[in-house]
């Protein structure tokens, strides 16, 4: 796998350097394939294979959409030449407002695929998981970044000015993508591909603000679109910063314990204190709690929202503040899901042998998982200067930039208007630090300082089995009745032994993805019986061939003498 | 009135959210038992209880963490920070432009965070029953709050609280339906956030019908304290939080006179007061719901806030 990790990394940079289609396409596939090849670097275990396999399909079906977006763009131009593929020929006479449309759908189904949009993300919760850790940070972190650099490179720059719609199919995938997204990933009990799936909720979230960039672009407020745009790329930042720590931190819980099944770890944060602060730090930053990162792009997409009734456009009226809500729900979610993943992985007691003998990671990955903690507190304090710094992308985007945030007084935001909404993450963050070191000052001067150690209180029934605390699966269970009874048809069965019977009692769950059950099994059965008959074709004699080859060779002359 | 009348006001707010917030959590207690008909204890009884539990010792589980440890300062310190930018009896907080509406409801979510995984620090399953179930009330009431925070963004154009007060009190916003429907929200939303019936019982002694206190149930000493402060403060926070959206009479504006600001302090304590009483007399006279009968309340106030937000796109444009 060593060789393919380079070839990775160059694919992605190969991608966001391309000034034109070929070397874009090249470098997008040549990304895809380093990371299949990472994806299935321990191709003894099925699953993996399976992953890759999945994986490699969706990437192929992306490619495809995106070499049809590019043809089409290109199209119009003079002649077929390298020159005609340079992007700026391609923005020089731009595509009809038909080609434009058809392009925006396939940038959001090629894009997509890549970056993980409902229902195009069944590659992710399997392909990430089954990477080792550092290559998953890296698809997690970055690639999937690079597919939503892909979509603004096609949809923002090259397909011309946007129509009213536009943003409409953006919205109506990222809302529920997002949402979805961190159902995903409650319901799952694998450290790795909790977080893959909570990859596809925070792609959800930085649509939504691509979503809201175009319809404001599209409908005279460009002021508004520079601020979507800036809270979409704010998050596309924040999450390739948290989420690669936690991907590290999945790795290190990997290597100390050889296990990344939520049901076996438990407690690391005793053997693991390190790890345990970095990864609480990206936890409480991807659940957008103040003053972390997580939240700065998160409040800044909710501003934008709320400039929504300025819009002449009905449906958008109606559709911005539903996806609001989608949004919030998705917010709230995820800070339940990160509470379950900390709170099984790092806290309580050890589930199994393996976890009880955990060791702290070693001096590198922590530094690695340090220092990307310090940069979430950094950006989520700091916000000004990153704002400004997203300027540069920005303001050729949309045409206009948001107000300069770095030299305002005090640190703090203000991305529309002061006395309309204003945010000072640095002062937020002073005044916390400062009240509980007040509060622990005053309960050390005039409390008790004394402190006993005790077994557990637990209402009077201590040293029950560490096997008896809560569970991954029993924490989602209140939200997998609320959320995932309809979702994801989740049933829980109890067999019961008849009275007098000594066997255990039996509580079983099942929940299926609707992306799988209602789209990808049909087509895979589709294709499987389409296959089947194709198939005939290759068992026929030499008779059979000829006549075929004679009837094909009529039917072209009969339609090329209609066509004249 | 320069920076130091604006510094002085904020510091008097934070004093007196900090020294009433305990009064308050006595009315509320004292006014149930007469309503039930019992003498009930003093109105100063959590003081008493807090000044006990602060020179207690604290025990702490053998396998407790530091983050344990550390939890209660930080749940203080969020829902400390969050009550002070919530204006009670004047709009001039010099700090009011630190943090919306929008952060002060995550500064919460903040809090709750770190209440939730110290429940699941000490590894029993009273504090996991506690964290799962407080997890999944706030994942509808956070989307209801901030359903009813765009209902009032958008009202007043703003997410300021100081602007949305000055808002409602000068200019004529008159009735309207959705605010209506965001009072109801929002006091449905305040229900379920500070734990109280028909969601959860802050004076349960059952252990299965618990939320808030199954997580704190390993809590002792001057820990303990520190988190039943924040509850209280919490408590003021979402009262003042309604009276000065919904009633915002008696405010004093920014750089009023003393005058203006010892009556904006009585107007504060009148509106606390009668908070406190309805608080009573609703837990009163209802049941509590079974756990998941909460998902479908809080879908009502979450419905109730997107309703009201889309009746005011829709007003806005006829």
């Amino acid at each position: 796998m060593l060789p393919f990790y380079p070839a990775f990394l160059a694919g992605m940079m190969l991608v966001v350097l391309a000034d034109d289609a070929f070397t874009f396409l090249f470098g997008w596939e040549f990304m895809s394939l380093a990371s299949f090849a990472l994806v299935v670097s321990h191709h003894g275990v099925a699953e993996n294979v399976r992953a890759g396999l999945v994986y490699l399909m969706m990437a192929a079906f992306g490619t495809l959409a995106l070499m049809l977006a590019f043809g089409l763009l290109a199209a119009g131009g003079e002649g077929v030449s390298l020159q005609a593929l340079s992007f700026s020929a391609m923005r020089a006479h731009g595509p009809t407002p038909l080609a434009a449309a058809v392009v925006l759908g396939l940038a959001l189904l090629g894009a997509g695929s890549k970056a993980g949009l409902v229902p195009l993300h069944v590659w992710l919760p399997l392909a990430h998981p089954a990477a080792p850790s550092h290559v998953s940070a890296l698809m997690s972190g970055v690639m999937t970044k690079v597919a939503v650099y892909g979509f603004i490179r096609i949809v923002f720059d090259l397909a011309g000015p946007p129509a009213w719609w536009w943003g409409v199919p953006v919205l109506l995938v990222a809302g529920p993508t997002a949402v979805a997204g961190v159902l995903y990933a409650l319901m799952q009990t694998d450290v790795k591909r909790v977080l893959a799936c909570s990859t596809i909720e925070n792609i959800g979230i930085i649509f939504v603000g691509l979503g809201l960039a175009l319809a404001f672009e599209a409908n005279g407020a460009p002021a508004v679109a520079a601020l979507a745009l800036t809270a979409a790329l704010f998050h596309v930042v924040n999450h390739a910063l948290f989420k690669s720590l936690l991907f590290f931190g999945a790795g290190a819980v990997l290597v100390a314990t050889g296990e990344k099944r939520m049901g076996m770890l438990g407690g690391l944060i005793h053997a693991m204190p390190q790890t345990a602060l970095a990864m609480l730090v990206g936890a409480a930053a991807i659940s957008a709690l103040p003053p972390l990162n997580g939240f700065v792009s998160e409040w800044l997409t909710f501003q934008a929202i709320l400039l929504s009734p300025d819009l002449p456009v009905w449906g958008l009226k109606m559709l911005i503040p539903a996806v609001g809500a989608l949004l919030a729900l998705a917010a709230a979610l995820a800070a339940a899901c990160f509470v379950r993943l900390y709170g099984i992985v790092f806290l309580g007691r050890p589930r199994s042998a393996a976890a009880s003998q955990a060791r702290e990671a070693d001096g590198f990955t922590r530094t690695a998982m340090a220092s990307l903690a310090v940069l979430c507190l950094a950006a989520g304090i700091l916000p000004g200067p990153v704002i400004d710094a997203l300027q540069g992308a920005v303001a050729p985007l949309v045409g206009v930039r948001m107000t300069g945030q770095g030299h305002l007084a005090w640190l703090s935001i203000i991305p529309v208007a002061e006395g309309r909404s204003s945010y000072n993450g640095f002062l937020v963050f002073v005044f916390i630090a400062l009240s509980a070191s007040l509060a622990a000052l005053a309960v050390h001067a005039f409390g008790s300082r004394a402190v006993r150690r005790a077994p557990a209180w637990d209402c009077g029934f201590p040293g029950d089995d560490p096997l008896a605390q809560y569970s991954a699966e029993s924490f989602a269970q209140p939200l997998r009745r609320v959320f995932g009874r309809s979702l994801f048809a989740a049933r829980e069965t109890v067999t019961m032994p008849p009275p007098g019977d000594m066997a255990p009692a039996r509580l079983s769950v099942s929940e299926r993805d609707p992306a799988w059950a209602f789209l990808f099994a049909p087509l895979g059965r589709a294709v499987s019986a389409l296959s089947g008959r194709a198939n005939a074709i290759a068992h026929l004699n030499i008779r059979n061939y000829l006549a075929l080859v004679f009837g094909a060779l009529v039917l072209l002359l009969v339609v090329l003498a209609l066509w004249a | 009135m320069g920076l130091t009348g604006g510094l002085l006001i904020q510091s008097a707010q934070m004093a007196l959210v900090l020294a009433l917030a305990p009064l308050l959590t006595g009315v509320v207690r004292k006014a149930k038992a007469r309503l039930q008909r019992r003498q009930g204890a003093s109105v100063l009884q959590p003081y008493r209880d807090l000044a006990r539990l602060f020179r207690k010792e604290a025990v702490l589980a053998e396998n407790a963490s530091p983050l344990f440890r550390a939890a209660p300062y930080v749940i203080f310190a969020a829902t400390w920070v969050a009550a002070a930018l919530v204006p009670t009896f004047a709009t001039g907080l010099v700090f009011s432009w630190t943090a919306d509406l929008i952060v002060i409801t995550a500064l919460l979510a903040s809090a709750r965070f770190f209440l939730a995984l110290a429940g699941m620090d000490v590894g029993t399953s009273f504090g996991g029953i506690g964290s799962s179930r407080e997890m999944m009330i706030s994942s509808l009431a956070e989307p209801a709050m901030l359903m009813l925070v765009f209902t009032l963004a958008l009202v007043a154009r703003s997410t300021q609280l100081s602007t949305v007060a000055q808002v409602m009190l000068t200019s004529g916003v008159g009735l309207r339906v959705s605010l209506a429907l965001a009072l109801v929200a929002l006091v449905m939303v305040a229900v379920a956030e500070n734990g109280r019936i028909p969601i959860d019982n802050p004076s349960t002694h059952l252990e299965l019908t618990m939320v808030h206190e199954a997580m704190v149930l390993e809590y002792s000493g001057p820990h303990l304290a520190m988190i039943e402060l924040a509850g209280q403060l919490k408590l003021v926070l979402y009262l003042s939080l309604i009276g000065c959206v919904f009633v915002p009479w008696g405010l004093a504006p920014a750089g009023a006179s003393v005058l203006a600001l010892a009556a904006g302090v009585l107007a504060w304590a009148a509106k606390m007061a009668v908070g406190a009483l309805l608080l009573a007399l609703f837990e009163t006279s209802i049941a509590k719901m079974r756990v998941f009968r909460v998902p479908d309340f809080l879908g009502a106030a979450l419905m109730l806030g997107l309703l009201g937000t889309l009746l005011l796109f829709v007003s806005r444009s006829l």
